[in-house]
């Protein structure tokens, strides 16, 4: 049990492919065909790709505020990779490549990001929740769907996701709190991006790490390297295996870095050194990831060209849909609120519909 | 004198509070290093020190807390909380102890502390980051809620709370933060809270808004001027405890009512001030008072915002419907 060797008070990470894509734990990878490596490996070449995209329509104003995911994406598909189809996912709201993984069309992102509602539905059979914008308020949703499994009897498992500076608030230590005490299946991910907008991690909390919050719990926890694409898998895969057993939550703090900004509205030139950032971008997990599959001799760098360049124009041919039919009809503001619509909601409506035909003649 | 837009002022005023009163500390998430998401603590880490401006780990209702502990204790905090959407885990501490802790002891402990938030819609952004917290916050007695509409009211506002003996809620109209500039001076002055200022004198009808929507009314005035309707025009500017005396006083004079504001309607500051002035005025009464407000719903994501939100031409229709009872 990779928990045991790598529990939170030992100090140590769990990493099996190190920065040059060389494996130096053989004895840890999990068992994936290089094909089926590749596969993932794509799914996060779509996120950079995706994200790119997004920052390119953002500065030409068409996209509003985004969060971008760059260097987050091992972190993200290899969490959601060792999930089942049938299981629980839980975001926070930085999660692209875990949400493509997943089968949530692109459209629907971009929708979200667009400032379209429809951006958090998902299609039939995609057991996703919603992007949870309030910091740390999804993980007691995550901890309800796995309690609900248990008490129904099903084997799902949740994965619910928080970034480093989620783990101060009360929401997040409560969840893990309720977790323990319910032995519910559910697996923590800390997206530990060393940032929370401008607050650096050291100022989030004087704890080592921020794994170290399972043991108060009582619950297993794990460190990882978050941008080794198959130590995020292993670790996943371990903690949901025994959450499906009836071995109860576990904590993963998945050790990586923003390379990019908060969103948008912000300028991390503010608040970090562009000499931080040159240290970790040798560390990107696409890279690693782009290098062993070059040795395994399933891709090549024109393959990743051309593929990159064939998922940017297919994300701005879907982009260009959301633009064209992402405006909200107006019935939309008024019919989800409930049900039924209420008598005074109903009027509101109308009376609004009477002045735009008042204002067209 | 200096030219400021509104967020410029908030930071001036700061400053200056920070340079005069020792005890005065500032903080919040992004607030020390950074000097804030919109910018209003810039400088102020620098100036005076990472004890009196710093950031804190992401817990509004560790913000809060901390806040009542250090007013009891001698300091005036001023709290940021980074959008008025995110204030909701600490309104446990503000519903039950910032607002009760003078009640609570006889007297014995008040606390002199200010929470300044970003408040409002408009400004096309994500989910929570449009929300109007006036209904909410307005209903909890003990509280004071207060926003300028202006530079000039932003700094005499924020130093009256600063200075209060008693909680503050400082809501920030980040729509304006940035919409214009105006001569602020730079040395001491105060506008009292729980004082509504008369825009406009006028004699056809009384309009009472506040924050953003003060400056969308305006220009519905220009409209409805040019069709010969005389408005008179009130920013609350207090939100609790309200001006009645002042609203009450302009509707006898002209008769009609209308209240505009971004929060949804039912249960909102319009109900309030409807059954003031029916309170106060009835007999004075020549159209049945009325609001303009937000739809009974969730407030939308940015692309259907403009559909929440009224602008002057919404504002005039509803107005001009008053007058012409
Ligand atoms: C309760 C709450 N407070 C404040 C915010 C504003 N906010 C949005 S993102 C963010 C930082 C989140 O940092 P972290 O949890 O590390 O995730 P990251 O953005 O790095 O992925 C803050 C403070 C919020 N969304 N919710």
């Amino acid at each position: 049990m990779l928990v045991e060797q790598y529990g939170p008070l030992k100090g140590q990470m769990l990493q099996i492919m190190d920065e040059t894509g060389f494996i130096v734990q053989p004895d840890l990878v999990p068992d994936l065909s290089d094909e089926e490596w590749l596969e993932l490996y794509k799914t996060m070449l779509r996120t950079r790709t995706a994200d790119m995209k997004a920052l390119q329509l953002q500065r030409q104003g068409r996209m509003l505020t985004y969060a971008p995911n760059t260097g987050q994406e091992a972190a993200q598909v290899g969490s959601a990779a060792a999930m089942e189809k049938n299981d629980w996912h839980v975001p926070a709201f930085r999660e692209l490549g875990a949400w493509l993984h997943r089968g949530v069309p692109l459209e629907t992102v971009y929708l979200y990001w667009y400032g379209n509602e429809y951006g958090s539905k998902f299609p039939e059979g995609v057991k996703n929740l919603p992007i949870a914008v309030p910091i740390g308020s999804q993980l007691a949703h995550g901890v309800g769907l796995a309690m609900a499994s248990n008490i129904k009897g099903e084997r799902d498992v949740t994965v619910a996701y928080i970034g480093d500076g989620g783990t101060s608030i009360g929401d997040f230590s409560e969840a893990l709190n309720f977790a323990g005490v319910f032995e519910a299946p559910i697996v923590f991910i800390i997206q530990n991006n060393q940032y929370a907008i401008s607050v650096a991690r050291h100022k989030q909390t004087k704890a080592e790490t921020l794994v170290q919050k399972a043991v108060a719990a009582g619950i297993p926890g794990i460190l990882v390297d978050g941008n080794d694409l198959m130590a995020m898998y292993a670790a996943t895969k371990d903690a949901i295996d025994r959450a499906r057993q009836g071995g109860g939550p576990t904590l993963i703090e998945a050790y990586t870095y923003r390379l990019g900004a908060h969103t948008t509205s912000d300028d991390p030139t503010k608040y970090r050194e562009d000499s931080e950032v040159e240290k970790w971008k040798p560390k990107d997990p696409i890279k690693r990831m782009k290098a062993y599959l070059i040795s395994r001799g399933v891709w090549s760098e024109e393959q990743d060209e051309a593929f990159q360049e064939e998922y940017g124009e297919y994300a701005l041919e879907v982009f260009r849909k959301v633009e064209a039919e992402g405006e909200p009809k107006v019935e939309d503001l008024f019919k989800y609120t409930y049900k039924e619509m209420p008598a005074h909601i109903r009027e509101q409506y109308e009376e609004y519909l009477e002045y735009l035909e008042g204002k067209v003649e | 004198m200096a030219l400021m837009n509104l967020i410029g002022a908030i930071n001036h005023t700061l400053d200056y509070e920070m340079g005069r009163d020792e005890s005065v500390v500032v903080f919040g998430e992004d607030v020390g290093l950074e000097g804030g998401v919109f910018r209003a603590t810039v400088g102020l880490q620098e100036k005076y020190g990472a004890k009196r401006c710093f950031d804190t780990p992401i817990a509004e209702a560790a913000i809060v807390g901390t806040a009542v502990g250090m007013a009891i204790n001698g300091l005036k905090p001023v709290a940021e909380i980074q959008f008025s959407g995110f204030a909701y885990p600490a309104f446990n501490q503000i519903i039950s102890h910032v607002a009760r802790m003078r009640n609570r002891t006889r007297g014995q402990r008040n606390l002199p502390l200010v929470i300044r938030m970003p408040h409002g819609g408009g400004i096309k952004a994500l989910e929570h980051h449009s929300e109007s917290l006036d209904t909410l916050l307005g209903h909890i007695p003990g509280l004071k809620v207060v926003t300028p509409s202006t530079p000039y009211d932003a700094k005499g506002l924020l130093l009256s709370a600063i200075r209060d003996e008693d909680p503050v809620i400082f809501l920030e109209p980040s729509k304006i933060y940035r919409a214009f500039r105006q001569e602020v001076p730079e040395d001491d002055y105060t506008i009292p809270l729980g004082k509504a200022k008369v825009l406009k004198q006028g004699t056809d009808v009384t309009v009472v808004t506040w924050g953003a929507y003060v400056h969308e009314v305006l220009k519905a005035d220009k409209i409805l001027q040019e069709e010969g309707i005389n408005a008179e025009i009130i920013d609350l500017r207090t939100i609790s405890p309200i001006d009645g005396e002042t609203i009450i006083d302009s509707v006898q004079k002209t008769g009609r009512f209308v209240v505009i504001h971004e929060a949804a309607k039912s249960f909102g500051p319009g109900a309030e001030l409807i059954a003031l002035v029916n309170e106060g005025a009835f007999l004075y009464l020549e159209a049945p008072p009325t609001r303009l407000a937000g739809f009974d719903v969730t407030i939308p994501l940015p692309r259907g915002e403009h559909h929440y939100f009224l602008d002057a031409d919404r504002m005039a229709a509803g107005i001009r419907k008053v007058v012409r009872y």
